[in-house]
């Protein structure tokens, strides 16, 4: 099995762009990593593209070049980047391909997400009646584990602030200000424990990686990142999950924590060897319960990380230093290959403003997704 | 007035104590609501159906403070949304159910509190026909 390179990285900035569509958000993001890697179109040998909201990501070729290579199109609600990026690296670790592109894109409508509850498994009348909504899961979820675990409104309220400045230092994030604790604390309660500036928000965005035969990668940089790991994993019988009309009594953990340790398994590396960690933070809530999900605490000692600053860019366990989804917002198709552009440039080092101080090596990146999908990542220098 | 449940087997209807529809794997006793055909935790095409016991216990909670978007069918406008509760409730050792609650307001909800199946009016037809659904009403027990 071929280990595998990350050479290039490009990214589209997130937000809301007016008349742009998605392919176009898309080619610029992978005319970015091709520049990144120092490469032309017609060297890559094939591609996966991940959307939500566009039936063929591979249209892209047309605006890129009409090279005739294999193109396959994929969607796994969020965790649909991770997916691109587990079958590109496949591909290349098989010894199909040595040279593939990853890339994602999407342009939603402004507000929560919706569809047909039935093309998730939940019964025709689940929406009906006003249950399909992921917000409300998220608020069901973390209520349970802030009583479980003795986490705090606050703490809901510093995850938030922590990403919003983060994002005030990432040119890329579509919210780009600063707010208080006190201001996301007192902002219109959406779904208890969850106020309006602790959700993400659906938005428009693309993000490209390119990926090789990890032994020709100094042919094309002088610094590659290795992806070490890429994993995903679906809900088992007894986890909570999000667009279920009930859930068993016994208890299953959630699929992130099946995914996570196949990775840290496949990769040879355990948590305490993460320099810089992204998270799925569709909600500060989730962010939290991800540190535990992922291995970097045990359930309840985020209340004392968070007060500590810990999950800052300067911190211990620095958590989405780009500002993750709260940030960003979620462009479902690109969220994931948001996640490894800004590992990469973590781990080189040009991560400007932001850089995680001493020299960052290994880094993490975990996608979850409806109806209980999870996709986890980790690269090294 | 006509009532009509909001779906078919979803809940007996009418009936002085309702019961919510569920059903129950004969080869590994996993419960399942509503029914379904297969099982979701071995995967056989034995499931039975059941209904579910009246009672239960809140096991999470939250708080629906925005007029969620189609296919929401409440017949609610911007203007006349009642934020509601939406709870997920454990019926007896059978299974927890996800189902509206009767109070909605947050610092009246606890967790482990005593709930019981009741089924109401959920929306009121043009024709005055009242469409019926079920939530759970704050009883006596829990913990």
């Amino acid at each position: 099995m071929e280990d595998v390179a990350i050479i290039g990285v490009g990214i589209h900035p997130f937000g809301r762009f007016g008349n742009k569509s998605a392919i176009q958000m898309g080619a610029e993001a992978v005319r970015s990593a091709l520049a990144d890697a120092g490469l032309e179109w017609k060297q890559v040998q094939f591609a996966f593209g991940g959307s939500c909201e566009v039936d063929n990501p591979d249209a892209v070729v047309g605006l890129l070049g009409l090279t005739g290579i294999p193109f396959m199109d994929v969607y796994n609600g969020c965790a649909t980047a991770a997916t691109a990026l587990e079958l590109t690296a496949d591909a290349i670790r098989y010894g199909k391909y040595d040279i593939g592109l990853a890339v994602g894109m999407d342009k939603h409508a402004f507000g929560a997400f919706t569809a047909d509850p039935v093309h998730y498994s939940a019964p025709p009348w689940y929406g009906d009646i006003g249950h399909f909504l992921t917000t409300k899961f998220f608020g069901m979820k973390i209520n349970r584990y802030m009583h479980d675990h003795g986490i705090s409104h606050r703490t809901l309220a510093r995850v938030a602030a922590k990403n919003y400045r983060n994002g005030v230092l990432n040119p890329n994030a579509f919210r780009r200000k600063a707010l208080t604790e006190d201001e996301i604390l007192t902002s219109q309660m959406l779904n208890f424990p969850l106020t309006k500036y602790m959700f993400c928000s659906p938005d428009e965005g693309a993000a490209a990686i390119i990926l090789c035969r990890a032994d020709i990668a100094r042919q094309y940089t002088s610094n590659p990142i290795y992806l070490r790991a890429s994993t995903l994993r679906t809900r088992t019988y007894g986890a909570h999950e999000v667009h279920s009309s009930w859930a068993a009594v016994e208890h299953a953990e959630a699929p992130t924590v099946f995914a996570s340790k196949a990775a840290y398994e496949t990769a040879g590396i355990g948590p305490e060897d993460v320099d810089v960690i992204q998270v799925q933070d569709t909600d500060s809530g989730a962010e939290i319960m991800h540190m535990a999900e992922n291995g970097f605490c045990a359930d309840g000692d985020q209340e004392k990380l968070l007060a500590e600053g810990a999950t800052e860019i300067g911190g211990r366990l620095p958590v989405n230093t780009d500002g993750g989804l709260i940030a960003n917002g979620e462009p479902v198709g690109a969220s994931g290959l948001r996640q490894i552009h800004e590992l990469v440039l973590q781990l080189r080092g040009q991560a400007g403003d932001r850089q995680v101080p001493g020299n960052p090596r290994v880094g993490y990146a975990q996608l979850y997704g409806a109806p209980g999908t999870a996709g986890v990542s980790i690269v090294t220098t | 007035m006509a009532q009509i449940p909001f779906a078919p087997d979803v809940f007996t209807w009418p009936a002085e104590k309702p019961q919510l529809i569920g059903s129950r794997c004969r080869s590994c006793a996993a419960v399942t609501f509503p029914a379904q055909d297969s099982c979701p935790r071995c995967g056989k095409l034995e499931m039975e159906q059941r209904l579910l016991p009246r009672e239960g216990t809140l096991w999470t909670w939250t708080t629906q403070e925005f007029l969620p978007k189609e296919p929401y069918a409440s017949g609610e406008t911007p203007e006349t949304f009642k934020p509601f509760a939406v709870g997920l409730v454990q019926l007896g050792d059978d299974v927890r159910v996800e189902g509206r609650l009767t109070i909605s307001k947050a610092d009246e909800i606890r967790f482990g509190m005593g709930l019981e199946l009741v089924i109401y009016p959920f929306r009121t037809d043009e024709d005055g026909t009242q469409v019926m659904s079920y939530a759970f009403a704050p009883s006596e027990g829990g913990n």
